[in-house]
């Protein structure tokens, strides 16, 4: 049973509070930018995510979407 | 495939302009859950404040209307009035309630309106650039109190939440925050709380949430949240201040 | 139909309810504290809403939210409490919506006199709130015409989503005086589509607001209201003409001023001296195009503008006689009302002056 975590890349603003909230510490700041000039966040392994949409929650502009398959 | 999590169909799907770790998105956010869960979208009126939120109308997906610096109080009493069975709410922030609008949210309370204020207090006047707010903190500097504010010169800060629990028409006040997932899940069942008292006709409901503004308190948005744990927690207290 | 007596305040508030106003929204102020005390028993029983407000500001700002969700919503007030809602009334005509204020005028300025005064005259008709905007103002004369003017009153908020006053002097509100309740129809009115009163199924959310971030938007905002303040002015004039057929002499009076003037007028026929009287009802849209009219007839040989006040209104007669013919003043002001003979001795002065 796969998790998803879809950033809305270009809306994110770096704010790193989803980063600050993830229990298994996998989101991290992109090294590239987005278009508005924001390094955003990313997640660097998906398979150790357990969906528990704590990013989800806090993230401010509300861009974080999960599935599970 | 089924979504664990997605933006609330109480917002609209339009970028918020507000700054990197603001918490007013997040406040938004939690609104916009309840209405959602609660199914009010498509009754709910919100009355947006003058200040940095001066586009929440855009931004929730129920009808909304823009009050003047601090009346928003008295535009929700009449809305309210009009619409006694439809959920009202208003959305303020601490320059709009606490000062320019400090008659109308006391009396709004001391009538006990059957709507729901949602007060976002960070401490400082956001949109025109980090000038001192009523709730302030000692010490605190701001642009109009580049020393840090003092009490010999602007007084002690407001505790608002306190301030209206004297009023009996005032059922439920809560202090919260959204700094963690604990404290937004906390938050988020106040504003639920507030909502269904409102729906029940107990009278006025305060939800009062202590806010990070990272841009004009001059921090990072993770250290804006630490601060306001060390400080604003301690002179605000988190907690039901009052509940009938 | 039957004639009642009624006292003014009460026949305004009245009027209002049989007009269709369902939110009252008010503030205590001599000398028009019957309004709020009428409207406490009666609005209720009507089953609208009636709140003593904790100021001005926020009256003024109950009426702007029962607007903004559709409801046809009104406050009075008196002169300084007028002032106190000015900023609501921006808000109002920013933001397009319709609702009515009444102000019944006293002595000014600062807490003034609590007697009937027209002080207020620039006030209400160049806008006291900040921006570009209008608001359509009726001043009634009598309490017949006052009574019917509330029903026009609100019509015309709703029509052209614009704040009405209806400005009247002390005495109108304070006298009584025999009126019939007649029928008013009413004009065919647009629906409040823009009402934020819940979507309720709508495909958007309706989000009232005077705010637009972006100087070309908000340019394009005041354009709007312009052509919108142009279409009032084209239909919404109204003005009487009393012995203006043969006048050598037009007063200009509003109000209480106009009565005064009609009876100063009846006198001075009686002596020989053709005068009448131009009385305009409505102070903006003023009735330029008509006056500028009567200025060119030949037979027409000078104005005097009439009024409480050290002379507000008789600028609007300047703009209007446009130096066709001499325009003299004379006022009385701070709560005091001039006499018939005053006005004639101003008259009969200016016409030797004159000839």
């Amino acid at each position: 049973m796969a998790i998803h975590l879809t950033f809305q890349r270009d809306l994110c603003k770096g704010c790193q509070l989803c980063i600050s909230v993830c229990p298994k510490h996998i989101l991290e700041l992109d090294s590239a930018a987005n278009r508005k000039g924001y390094r955003p966040a990313v997640c660097r392994d998906e398979s150790a995510c357990i969906g528990c949409a704590s990013c989800g929650k806090i993230c401010p502009d509300s861009i974080i979407t999960i599935t599970k398959d | 495939m089924t979504t664990i999590y997605r933006k609330s169909k109480g917002l609209q799907d339009v970028p918020m302009h507000y700054c990197p770790g603001c918490s007013h998105g997040i406040v938004h956010k939690l609104i916009a859950e309840v209405m959602e869960e609660m199914d009010l979208i498509q009754q709910a009126i919100a009355i947006c404040p003058v200040g940095c939120s001066v586009f929440a109308g855009s931004y929730f997906a129920c009808d909304a209307i823009e009050a003047a610096h601090g009346r928003a109080p008295a535009v929700a009493t009449a809305v309210k009035r009009t619409h006694p069975n439809q959920p009202v709410f208003t959305y303020q922030g601490d320059g709009d309630l606490a000062s320019i609008g400090a008659a109308e949210i006391v009396h709004a309370a001391m009538r006990g309106e059957h709507f729901t204020t949602i007060f976002i207090n960070n401490a400082i006047y956001g949109m025109t650039g980090g000038q001192m707010a009523p709730t302030t903190l000692l010490g605190q500097r701001a642009t109009t109190a580049p020393g840090g504010r003092t009490k010999e010169q602007a007084g002690c800060p407001m505790r608002v939440a306190e301030l209206l629990s004297t009023l009996e028409g005032l059922v439920y006040a809560e202090r919260v925050c959204v700094v963690d997932i604990p404290h937004l899940n906390q938050a988020k069942r106040a504003i639920r709380k507030a909502f269904e008292k409102q729906m029940a006709g107990e009278g006025f409901t305060f939800v009062e949430v202590l806010a990070a503004c990272p841009t004009n308190w001059g921090m990072d948005p993770i250290g804006a949240n630490r601060w306001l744990m060390e400080h604003m927690a301690e002179y605000y207290p988190l907690g039901v201040v009052k509940e009938v | 139909m039957k004639r009642e007596i009624w006292k003014g305040s009460e026949a305004i508030a009245e009027a209002a309810i049989r007009a269709g106003c369902r939110g009252f929204f008010g503030y205590p102020i001599t000398p028009q504290n019957e309004i709020p005390e009428y409207m406490s028993v009666r609005m209720p029983a009507a089953g609208g809403v009636f709140v003593q407000a904790e100021s001005e500001l926020a009256a003024i700002n109950m009426v702007y939210g029962a607007a903004a969700c559709g409801v046809r919503a009104m406050t009075s007030s008196s002169s300084p409490g007028v002032s106190l809602k000015q900023e609501g009334i921006s808000y109002m005509a920013g933001a397009e919506l319709p609702g009515v204020i009444v102000n019944v005028m006293r002595g000014g300025p600062g807490l003034g006199s609590i007697q009937p005064a027209q002080g207020d005259y620039y006030q209400a008709t160049r806008g006291g709130g900040n921006g570009d905007y209008r608001t359509v103002v009726l001043a009634p004369a009598s309490l017949q015409e006052a009574a019917d003017l509330m029903f026009e009153a609100f019509d015309i908020a709703d029509q052209y989503r614009n704040p009405v006053v209806v400005l009247v002097d002390g005495l109108i509100a304070q006298m009584m005086e025999p009126i019939v309740w007649k029928e008013h129809p009413g004009r065919p009115l647009p629906e409040k589509t823009w009402a934020a009163d819940g979507r309720r199924g709508r495909a958007h959310n309706n989000f009232v607001t005077s705010l637009f971030m972006d100087a070309p938007d908000c340019e394009a905002h005041n354009l709007a209201l312009l052509e919108k303040y142009k279409a009032i002015e084209a239909n919404e004039c109204r003005w009487e003409e009393l012995m203006l057929d043969d006048a050598e002499l037009v007063l200009v009076a509003y109000g209480t001023p106009s009565r005064v003037a009609q009876t100063a007028v009846e006198h001075l026929r009686s002596q020989n001296i053709k005068a009448g009287v131009f009385r305009p009802i409505t102070l903006w849209p003023f009735p330029y195009a008509r006056l500028r009219e009567i200025a060119a007839q030949p037979q027409v040989k000078r104005f005097m503008a009439v009024e409480m006040s050290t002379g507000q209104m008789v600028d609007d007669v300047n703009l209007a006689v446009a130096g066709q013919k001499p325009v003299a003043f004379y006022g009385r002001c701070g709560g005091v009302i001039p006499h018939v003979s005053e006005i004639e001795g101003a008259v009969l002065a200016a016409w030797k002056e004159g000839l």
